[in-house]
């Protein structure tokens, strides 16, 4: 999957548009954010993803300029830059706050950045101009930051930010700020401008929803370093640890032992059944492991599932489990179901409502089997 | 309440009232006249004492705010520097120290100088000097506040958009703290133009300022024509307070009219959307 991956990146060229390398900052002590190497793909939405205090912030803040790195460096097209002040950096960044100028208007506020360029007039305002269709605030290029609502503030610091044409473009927690009625549609015409003006962007967020949506690549952080890099749906399907597993979405976690260990399957022991695992792993027999088990890839059914509902013979009379519905929450798009094993364990399975009354209603207290796919499972070993 | 407020106001109308008593005792009504007004603008002491009064105001109330600005910079801005908290202890003492020790100590630094190298005199410097020094500590207070509440990635967002750091100052931290600079000098303004304690150590033989003075003749026996001035200043300063508040008003109920409209604006898009 990673192979394939960075084989597309070289047909586009620019790889690595910007590189981080072995990039350290400490305050007293404390590395905020501890030998960090990535690369980011020219045009690339590349998203930091982490609980509060993993130091996504100081990592943008470095690329900003804000922040000097204790150790390692950064490089824009081949350029070292972390010595660089702000000023002289071809990067802008979108602070969580917006940071309008309060006493400027909307078309000073984006001028701001080209009148520091030293830009003819002329052409100040035809760039402004561009920047306020972009956005579609062009009505309101004479009010002040105050008279405008929130999606029209965080619109105007996206304008004010692309009117540089910056090389880079840093996004510190752009819907924050936002109610939560707004996020989701703001969510796309963000990412619908930065993929218009074709501008290679750094985003920071804590909300994995924001970041699955809105991200070619996702880094997840913790503690100052990366856990995992990959798309959306790598880091989703495949997690690496049972942090990523846990910080994206809902998850199932087993516990249990490798009892085989064959180069195209394993089958993994625990207390509540045997997993069929359909594809090696790198680990030896007798090993303790995690599985992993996204609720949409569980099954649930009265019956005991046939060999042909399954994906190969060879999983018949695995991945499944007896239990009785303990809760049903209607979401809507979906069900929930929680599942109380006959182990004790209670697994979180979803089942969507694509027709209605496409399949029987499972009802609380009502026995069932609960089953999935042995290419569904994600084996975790550490 | 309103015992408070009689408590507060009454002397002050009874003031103003007798300042049109056209009687010499101050206590016994003797009929309206404007006299005593004449009679001031006659009076070269009052006269001079109210231009340097305003003068030394003007100027100690420019002062303080410049060296109150570069304080509160250096308070809020770093954070950690070598002698950080005897600096702050510093620019706050003036707020602590009771005024007579100020004036006491002021006087007896200059009178130090003076016999050192002649200079300086006691008069505008030396009252100048004094009420800056105090008036400094006021000013660096009401602008430390407000860069306390500015937000500090507004400087971050100018310096990303290409500010040198003095154009961060000019074209954005300067217009933020406006509001704060203005009621700073008007503060030290008025501080300086009613300070009697300190001003009384520093003044000199040909220069004293109008509390002072106002000071001095209510001493030897009420005299009308201290209410007259004393009317005159209550007048001057309520008409200054009263514009200066009426306009603060407007500017906060227009922002918030301005900003509930755009609210209201930004659900009608949402709900549309
Ligand atoms: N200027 C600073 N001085 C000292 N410590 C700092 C400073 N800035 C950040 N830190 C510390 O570095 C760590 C990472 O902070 P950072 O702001 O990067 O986290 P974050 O991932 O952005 O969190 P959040 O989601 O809460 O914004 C935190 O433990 C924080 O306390
Ligand atoms: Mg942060």
């Amino acid at each position: 999957m990673q192979q394939k991956h960075q084989g597309a990146a070289d047909l586009t060229g620019d790889a690595s548009f910007v590189r981080i390398d072995q990039l350290t900052k400490r305050f007293d002590e404390v590395a905020a954010v501890d030998d960090v190497s990535i690369d980011i793909r020219k045009g690339d939405i590349f998203a930091l993803l982490g609980s509060s205090g993993c130091g996504k912030s100081t990592l943008l803040r470095m690329l900003a300029g804000f922040e000097t790195p204790t150790a390692g460096g950064i490089f824009l097209e081949g350029v070292e830059i972390s010595q660089l002040p702000p000023y002289e950096r071809p990067i802008n960044m979108m602070f969580q706050s917006y940071a309008l100028f309060p006493h400027l208007t909307v078309f000073e506020n984006i001028a701001f950045g080209l009148k520091r360029d030293k830009m003819p007039k002329d052409q100040i305002a035809e760039r402004v101009e561009a920047m306020l269709n972009i956005v579609q605030l062009k009505p309101y290029a004479k009010r002040k930051p105050h008279q405008l609502s929130g999606g029209q503030q965080q619109r105007v610091a996206l304008a004010r930010c692309l009117a540089k044409s910056p090389k880079l473009l840093l996004l510190d927690e752009p819907l924050g700020a936002l109610d939560r009625k707004l996020r989701e549609q703001t969510q796309f015409e963000l990412h619908n401008i930065i993929k218009k003006v074709g501008v290679t962007c750094v985003l920071v967020t804590h909300d994995q929803e924001e970041a699955i949506t809105m991200a070619d690549r996702i880094a997840v952080m913790s503690n100052g370093r990366f856990l995992q890099v990959g798309q959306p749906h790598e880091i989703y399907e495949t997690p690496n640890c049972l942090f990523v597993a846990g910080f994206i979405g809902d998850v199932n976690l087993f516990k249990g032992t490798v009892e085989v260990d064959e180069p195209d399957h394993v089958v993994i022991g625990t207390p509540e059944c045997r997993h069929f695992v359909s594809h090696g792993i790198t680990g030896t027999l007798d090993m303790q492991v995690s599985i992993a088990l996204r609720p949409e890839k569980i099954c649930l059914q009265e019956h005991e599932p046939t060999i042909e509902q399954r994906e190969s013979a060879q999983e018949h009379g695995y991945n499944c489990a007896r239990g009785m519905i303990d809760a049903v929450a209607y979401f809507g798009k979906f069900t929930l179901f929680h599942v109380k094993l006959d182990s004790g364990m209670v697994i979180k399975a979803t089942r969507e409502n694509a027709a209605r009354h496409e399949e029987t209603q499972l009802v609380r207290g009502q026995r069932v089997y609960a089953w999935w796919d042995g290419s569904d499972v994600v084996v975790l070993t550490n | 309440m309103i015992a408070g407020y009689i408590f507060l106001y009454l002397p002050i109308v009874t003031l103003i009232v007798f300042s049109f008593n056209d009687s010499k005792m101050v206590t016994l009504w003797g009929g309206f006249t404007f006299k005593w007004y004449g009679v001031i603008a006659h009076d070269t002491e009052v006269l001079d004492a109210f231009k340097l009064s305003l003068k030394v105001a003007l100027m100690s109330a420019t002062a303080s705010v410049l060296l109150g600005t570069l304080a509160a910079f250096a308070m809020v801005r770093y954070k950690s520097f070598w002698g950080r908290t005897a600096f702050s202890a510093h620019i706050n003492a003036p707020l602590v120290v009771p005024e007579v020790i100020t004036g006491l100590s002021l006087l007896l630094f200059f009178v130090f100088c003076e016999r050192l190298f002649g200079w300086p005199d006691r008069g505008i410097l030396t009252i100048w000097a004094g009420h800056t020094s105090v008036g400094m500590a006021y000013a660096a207070v009401v602008i430390q506040s407000r860069l306390l509440e500015m937000d500090k990635s507004l400087e971050e967002a100018a310096m990303d958009l290409g500010c040198k750091p003095f154009q961060v100052f000019t074209l954005v931290t300067l217009p933020m703290i406006a509001q704060s600079l203005l009621a700073a000098w008007l503060l030290t303004f008025t501080l300086s133009l009613d300070d009697v304690v300190a001003t009384a150590f520093l003044s000199g033989p040909g220069s004293t300022t109008l509390p002072i003075v106002i000071l001095s003749r209510a001493r030897l026996g009420l005299d009308p024509t201290v209410n007259a001035i004393a009317t005159i200043t209550v007048a001057v300063v309520s008409v200054g307070v009263f514009a200066g508040s009426l306009w603060l008003n407007r500017q906060e109920t227009r922002r918030a009219a301005e900003q509930a409209a755009a609210y209201r604006e930004g659900m009608q898009h949402a709900v549309a959307a």
